[in-house]
């Protein structure tokens, strides 16, 4: 057990902080930097995808046969750390990392030559159909149902909470093919083509107020979409098994990186922030213990991923402790953001209008302070997507711990 | 001892109540703060007849001569009604200046506002000083009989709205010294004052303002020259009193709404109020929102107290009010899962609303802080 790196880790640094340095330009800094919900446009998503694609590491959790980097577990932890470091915008998670391992374990092989090279290219923006309205943390319940007619399915229901759909050229749907007494043996995981007649993608507007084509969430409507036999992965009515495998991967990822990120803005406004007298909100003891507190705390959950993941070649699944990383990382997100909200005083009062703020008018206030305020409402929306953290809590009771 | 309401204050309630019923449900507060204007005039005017506007002003200033209860219950009702109309700046906390103004002020300025032809604003805060009333670098320089104002004021609340403004300025001393400090009354209009208006998150409207040799006869003076510090901490708690109230209000609808929404929200085949971890955040959500109401009682009866007490009552009710408000706002959210996300719903913003109240006059640190140094 140690903590080195050696020198091989120690190039392969300095080749992440050179990439990073020529790949991620000043304009995407600025545009990301006044970013209210932490998106930017899809022009800068492609543009950053394609050229991580270019340098083969868009994917580091693929194996390698599909185009994954085969990168240590040090070098994972290493690229991770100086992307996050760097604010890098991070990778549209739907198609890479949750419908790609799908395909990779339960997909046929004309799946995964059709679709894998194009999310490994971001050739294909994918996003995920899984929640409706009456269907959230009870997912298993979901009333979107595909009809088979022959060859091809004939889906009608809803999606709802589906991020980025206004981009989306697929969308991976979780639909009901039968009805039976378990409602888990009768969901199907299917792939739809969003350009198919029938399917509406409606804005939803969050706390954040985003104005569309910006907003961060949508409602997907379905009306008579034929769907190809072909589309369906796995086997009909296999779905749920599919899809838990899938949230392992949702919530499975590491958090730390960017939580580390999140502490060093925090300290950067904390030295910047005038609270009279000469004095400055870093020298506040009240704050700066809680600002520590914070940093401790992310610093025990760096070590459970380094844990975890270490343990894991590429392509495995973390399995039911991914509820721990999901809880601790998405609290940790929201406890960053409200001290921020602190920091920064009456400056988290203006409302902030466009998405990318400050792109029309000076700010009121210092330019930092416009993105807090929306960040912190909108990352409410953490402890509820991907599972709750209460439902989170009940998988690790009942899986975990045997309760 | 005595906590039940009289029949007059009961009145008062149930005539808010029904002002908000008649004037205020959510799409039209939602017209309202999507307007350019961002209030309703109309509004203000009906408060007006209403008598509400005159709340705390003596008779013989033209008011109903009520005390810090009836204030209390107004802010409560308004509280529930998000009412966005500038009610705590312009009545309480520059209604408080000004009744404590000299006699010619009261006569000049009172009627105006009491009539809801003038809205005011109070503009303290500036960007260096954070939530320290007394680091004030904004200078008011003497030449005769005539001051100079000069300098900037940030985040002026209520103030696009406004046309009278109460300014805190520095007459002498240095940046932060509570000697030193004046008031004055100055026109929105005047000469080398000149602002930047825009929405908050929380649908109210505030401004940047900047004063550039802006000249002042000494009758705008409130008081005596320097020696404002602590009428301005009296008229900051009182303040605080009535944010407190509102802040009780848009808890008591946040709950309201949050069990009402978990007994009828169905997920694996029951109302999700039936979830023993939602139903003791709920509990605890109330227990919150129990001593909140108790802490706003506290601060409303001991307004009149000597100052360390009062100020000590201020700074404990503002820490209560703080840590419930974020984790009321934030419950309520969770409870409603994405719905609570949603700019549809009216949840947001009740909490968007109390997060701007744990910010007002000082968040929970601030005040922990000031009670600390106090006791």
């Amino acid at each position: 057990m140690d903590l080195d790196f050696n020198q091989d880790d120690i190039d392969f640094r300095n080749e992440v902080r050179d990439f990073i340095k020529v790949s991620y330009t000043q304009e995407m800094k600025d545009e990301l930097a006044r970013s209210k919900n932490g998106s930017a446009s899809k022009e800068l998503h492609i543009k950053w995808q394609k050229s991580l694609y270019e340098k083969g590491w868009i994917a580091p959790n693929w194996p390698e046969e599909h185009g994954g980097p085969g990168f240590t577990t040090t070098q994972k932890y290493i690229f991770e750390t100086e992307m996050a470091h760097a604010g890098a915008p991070r990778t549209i998670p739907f198609g890479l990392s949750m419908v790609a391992p799908v395909l990779m374990e339960f997909g046929t092989e004309e799946q995964k030559k059709k679709y894998l090279p194009d999310i490994l290219s971001t050739k294909v923006w994918w996003c995920q159909g899984y929640s409706e309205p009456g269907s959230g943390s009870d997912l298993a319940s979901l009333q979107c149902k595909a009809e088979d007619k022959g060859d091809h399915y004939l889906v009608n229901g809803t999606k709802i909470w589906t991020t980025l759909a206004q981009h989306a050229d697929m969308i991976f749907c979780l639909v009901r093919t039968s009805k039976t007494e378990k409602p888990q043996e009768g969901i199907s995981f299917l792939l739809i083509d969003m350009k198919s007649p029938g399917i509406d993608v409606r804005p939803l507007i969050t706390l954040d107020q985003s104005p569309s084509p910006y907003q961060e969430v949508n409602q997907v409507f379905f009306e008579d979409v034929k769907v190809p036999k072909e589309n369906l992965v796995g086997e009909e009515n296999k779905g749920w098994t599919y899809a838990k495998y899938l949230l392992e991967f949702e919530r499975g990822n590491s958090y730390s990186p960017s939580l580390y990120r999140g502490i060093q803005k925090l300290k950067d406004i904390a030295r910047d922030t005038s609270t009279g007298n000469g004095k400055y909100l870093i020298n506040d003891m009240d704050f700066i213990n809680k600002l520590n507190q914070c940093e401790i705390e992310v610093q025990a959950l760096e070590f459970v991923e380094l844990r975890i993941f270490s343990a894991l070649s590429a392509g495995q699944r973390v399995g039911p402790e991914s509820s721990i990383l999901k809880c601790r990382g998405t609290e940790l997100q929201q406890k960053i953001q409200e001290l921020s909200v602190e920091a920064i005083g009456y400056w988290s009062s203006p409302f902030v209008y466009d998405t990318f703020a400050n792109i029309n008018e000076p700010s009121i206030g210092p330019e930092y302070a416009m993105t807090i305020t929306p960040s912190y409402l909108n990352g409410r929306k953490t402890t509820i997507y991907a599972g709750s953290n209460e439902i989170q809590r009940n998988i690790i009771s009942k899986a975990v711990l045997g309760l | 001892m005595d906590f039940s309401f009289s029949e007059e204050q009961t009145l008062l309630r149930n005539t808010i109540q029904s002002f908000i019923q008649d004037n205020y449900d959510f799409d039209k507060r939602r017209e309202i703060i999507q307007s350019e204007e961002g209030m309703s005039k109309d509004n203000w005017k009906q408060l007006a007849e209403l008598g509400l506007l005159g709340v705390p002003f003596s008779e013989n200033d033209g008011g109903l001569e009520f005390g810090s209860v009836e204030t209390m219950i107004v802010a409560e009702e308004f509280g529930k009604g998000l009412v966005v109309e500038p009610y705590i700046q312009t009545v309480v906390t520059c209604g408080g200046f000004l009744r404590r103004a000299s006699e010619a002020q009261r006569q000049e300025y009172l009627p105006s506002l009491i009539s809801g032809d003038e809205i005011w604003a109070f503009a303290y805060a500036e960007p260096q000083g954070r939530f320290n009333l007394a680091d004030i670098k904004v200078s008011a320089s003497k030449n005769g009989n005539d001051y100079t104002l000069n300098g900037d004021k940030c985040v002026v609340s209520a103030a696009p709205w406004a046309q009278k403004l109460i300014v805190s300025a520095r007459t002498s001393g240095d940046q932060s010294d509570k000697e030193g400090i004046s008031l004055f009354i100055v026109d929105k209009s005047t000469d080398g004052v000149s602002t930047r208006d825009y929405k908050t998150v929380d649908g109210s409207m505030a401004s940047e303002i900047s004063f550039e040799n802006v000249k002042l006869n000494s009758s705008s003076l409130i008081g005596e020259e320097g020696d404002a510090y602590a009428l301005i901490e009296l008229v900051a708690d009182e303040t605080i009193a009535a944010l407190c109230a509102e802040a009780i209000g848009a808890m008591s609808v946040l709950n309201e709404t949050t069990v009402e929404y978990c007994k009828t929200r169905k997920q694996f085949g029951q109302p999700i109020g039936k979830f023993q971890v939602l139903q003791h955040r709920m509990v605890d959500m109330f227990m919150q929102y129990e001593q909140s109401v108790s802490m706003t009682y506290m601060v409303n009866l001991k307004l009149e107290e000597e100052d360390v007490e009062r100020s000590k009552a201020a700074s404990g009710a503002k820490v209560q009010i703080c840590n419930a408000a974020k984790f009321i706002g934030q419950s309520a959210v969770q409870l409603h899962g994405g719905m609570g996300m949603t700019d549809e719903l009216n949840v947001g913003h009740y909490f968007k609303r109390l997060s701007m109240i744990e910010t007002q006059l000082g968040n929970a640190d601030h005040h922990l802080k000031k009670y600390s140094l106090a006791s």
